[in-house]
């Protein structure tokens, strides 16, 4: 009985313990870290350099998804349909989106061009669950272009679930196309036309 | 100008054309319209404005392409400023002014931004932003032949814009109009990546670009500080 309580109580402490705040890196050194390593990355692969669209996907999966929450980012996209889809209807729309997200990112880094970061200091109290990393690529003769990750602390990790470039948030802008979908075909409609989406896509970057 | 006369019969055809369609979003009432003036601007870029930028784009340098860049750049920072300072921003709009007289002199017509390196940094300021700043509310969507999304209170803008515009003031007609070109050009070459973006992420381009572009002007407005948005719109946020 007393082994059975410690096991329980060791059950119930270990999720607290990755929280401290050694273990987790903190969400602008996150997105700081990443984002160096992976133009760091790109700069030196001359075949990413010449267009190799699939290693460049790869080098996403690898170093960026990781820190993302597609589950979170598909709920928010979904809004009020999420509720009603089922827990297989859930998870094939997290994939489909993860899917359709990573190649939307690697497009956008593919036409990254030496740009500047600027690394805005992280408003926030240690105690916060939810942040907004603010990070500005710079160019000249134009504006500043703002990039703010919304990231949420999960246990082990800070974890990306929405992305704003310039003021739009990637998230919310599927909202309006994904209702369109499920009003007219229901949430099934909407998983094939993401598939076929993906589909198009992948056959399109073989060419 | 039978080109034009042209040009606004296929216009027209094409607004008509999109009418049979019925939206179902408040904010784009004239959906119909709207994506039959979108499918027209998309023909034309398909067919005319993105080969000529991808033609810019190879033929000439980054480097080049930059000074073009910058000079049309310099050139709308005296209305910036006066926007800003419309808005009540005066430290921008003075900015502004300082950022037109130090490209326009030193970085030799504006060839060189001198004034970002100096630290005056560029702002994005334009009629429609102050009119919201007023609070203008924004209008039903409008989709603009050649120049794209907009809406009743920014295609006002437009309009307002395009009779302050430096570069109308050119003469002969001839070089103007080659001004023109070449600014749209350059603008244009700009956005190929980014438009090829669009077409890869979006479903329907045409809802991506608009709520896009609803987005963009709201956070433009409030200078990438919006306030929330109205509760009722709050997706669910309890994840798991």
């Amino acid at each position: 009985m007393r082994n059975l309580l410690a096991a329980v109580a060791l059950a119930c402490l270990a999720p607290a313990w990755p929280a401290a705040a050694q273990d987790i890196t903190p969400p602008d050194v996150l997105v700081k870290n990443v984002t160096l390593e992976v133009v760091d990355l790109i700069a030196k692969d001359k075949e990413i350099k010449s267009g190799n669209r699939a290693k460049l996907i790869q080098l996403v999966e690898v170093k960026v998804l990781p820190h993302f929450n597609f589950a979170s980012m598909a709920a928010l996209a979904m809004g009020q349909g999420w509720n009603k889809a089922t827990p297989e209807q859930k998870k094939q729309l997290t994939e489909e989106f993860r899917t359709l997200l990573v190649r939307t990112y690697a497009s956008a880094l593919a036409a990254y061009s030496e740009q500047k970061f600027e690394f805005r200091p992280l408003r926030a109290k240690p105690s916060d669950t939810d942040v907004t990393v603010q990070v500005r690529v710079l160019q000249p003769g134009s504006q500043p272009v703002p990039i703010d990750y919304s990231m949420e602390k999960t246990a082990s990790q800070w974890k990306v679930y929405d992305v704003m470039v310039g003021g739009v948030s990637l998230v919310v802008n599927y909202r309006t196309e994904f209702s369109n979908v499920v009003r007219a075909s229901g949430i099934d409609g909407l998983i094939r036309e993401l598939q076929t989406k993906n589909k198009s896509l992948e056959a399109a970057g073989k060419k | 100008m039978t080109l034009a006369r042209l040009l606004l019969a296929a216009v027209l055809a094409a607004a008509a054309a999109g009418c049979a369609t019925a939206g179902n979003d408040s904010r784009d009432p004239w959906e119909g319209m709207n994506r039959g003036i979108y499918r027209f601007n998309d023909g034309f870029d398909e067919w005319f404005a993105r080969p000529v930028a991808g033609v810019y784009r190879d033929l000439l340098h980054s480097e080049i392409r930059a000074r073009v860049r910058n000079f049309f750049a310099n050139l709308a920072d005296p209305f910036i400023g006066v926007n800003n300072l419309l808005q009540g921003k005066f430290e921008d709009g003075f900015t502004d002014w300082v950022r037109f007289a130090f490209n326009s002199t030193l970085g030799l017509l504006g060839i060189h931004d001198v004034a970002t390196e100096m630290g005056y940094e560029k702002h994005d300021e334009d009629f429609g932003q102050t009119f919201g700043r007023w609070g203008v509310g924004a209008g039903p969507y409008l989709v603009l032949p050649f120049l794209g999304p907009s809406t009743v209170r920014d295609g006002v803008g437009t309009v307002v814009y395009l009779y302050t515009d430096p570069v109308i003031l050119i003469e002969p007609n001839s070089a103007r109009n080659w001004t023109v070109a070449l600014r749209f050009t350059q603008l244009r070459s700009d956005l190929l990546d980014a438009s090829r973006l669009l077409e890869e992420a979006a479903l329907d381009r045409y809802v991506f670009l608009r709520d896009a572009y609803f987005q963009r002007r709201r956070s433009q407005i409030y200078d990438g500080r919006p306030p929330r948005e109205p509760v009722n719109d709050e997706p669910e946020t309890t994840v798991k």
